[in-house]
């Protein structure tokens, strides 16, 4: 029954799933700090935009340490690239404009939404909170939904 | 303090990044994968991270009295209300359709995967037009 779910095995999975609390952990231990991801996507823009929302405090002070999450996020996965990967350097086969599309309304969603995959499925559950639990739950499910859309539509 | 925030914050990115590597999270097709239910690694992943992340943040404010070098504990409630249940069926359209959520878009550019460069500009491009809309409605 393991080989049917999870037919590339599981220890990468369990053992990544790990780090990645670490890492939000330690940033809740030393610092205070709640780090979801999707936030610098609009926190980020109050450099640039006067929009009222970006403009908001939280935004605004918070948009120098997301940055950093965000370098951060980059040097991890060229860390990984470097040592355990081998230095093999990733690819997609999934069309530009899929990813475009995908980007644009998973990025309004989740900022309408006020969190994605990390800001509700972890930080929010981690913190026992029902509304990030429905979350969660409504995205799975329109995620899955979408992508057998697709596939069966005969897209990547 | 805010030297430090940095500091932290960058070291945090590091695990996060190193695990969705790792993890083959930073991939596309696989977590378009766990999506069609062809391998349902991406649950041990959110329970994996979930699960050590529950420990710290219903440990951490209950034996210290403020963060190792910070003044309180941050928060982040979440409200149950329309946008956030509607936010995140928007959200899981954009999910399954190009298999990228913003941590690994981020993560995987790391990897050197130069076409989610794409998908970032499309993350920045769809919150943008959600502060501008929520400008409008105001």
């Amino acid at each position: 029954m393991i080989e049917q779910w999870f037919p590339n095995g599981w220890s990468h999975y369990l053992l990544g799933g790990v780090l990645i609390g670490s890492g939000v952990g330690v940033a809740f231990l030393v610092a205070g700090l709640i780090t979801g991801m999707s936030t610098v996507f609009s926190s980020t823009w109050s450099w640039a935009s006067r929009l009222p929302l970006f403009q908001e405090d939280r935004m605004r002070a918070s948009r120098a340490w997301r940055v950093a999450l965000a370098l951060g996020l980059v040097l991890g996965g060229a860390l990984y690239t470097v040592t355990v990967g081998g230095g093999a350097l990733g690819t997609t086969a999934i069309p530009w404009w899929q990813l475009a599309l995908g980007g644009v309304i998973g990025g309004f969603g989740a900022r309408l939404a006020e969190g994605c995959t990390s800001g509700h499925g972890i930080c929010g559950l981690a913190s026992l909170q029902l509304p990030s639990l429905l979350a969660v739950l409504t995205f799975l499910t329109t995620a899955m939904v979408t992508a057998h859309l697709v596939r069966s539509m005969g897209g990547a | 303090m805010e030297a430090r925030k940095l500091g932290v914050a960058l070291v945090t990115g590091i695990l996060f990044g190193f695990g969705l590597a790792i993890s083959t999270m930073v991939r596309p097709e696989v977590v378009l994968g766990f999506l069609r239910w062809d391998d349902f690694g991406l649950l041990l992943v959110l329970g994996g991270a979930a699960g050590v992340t529950a420990l710290v943040y219903q440990l951490a404010p209950r034996l210290l009295h403020r963060p190792i070098l910070g003044d309180t504990f941050g928060q982040h409630p979440s409200a149950l209300n329309r946008q956030t249940i509607g936010g995140a069926a928007i959200f899981g359209v954009g999910w399954g359709l190009c298999g990228v959520c913003p941590g690994p878009a981020i993560a995987g550019l790391g990897t050197g995967n130069g076409a989610l460069l794409v998908a970032v500009a499309g993350l920045f491009a769809g919150a943008y037009l959600q502060g501008w809309m929520a400008s409008r409605r105001t």
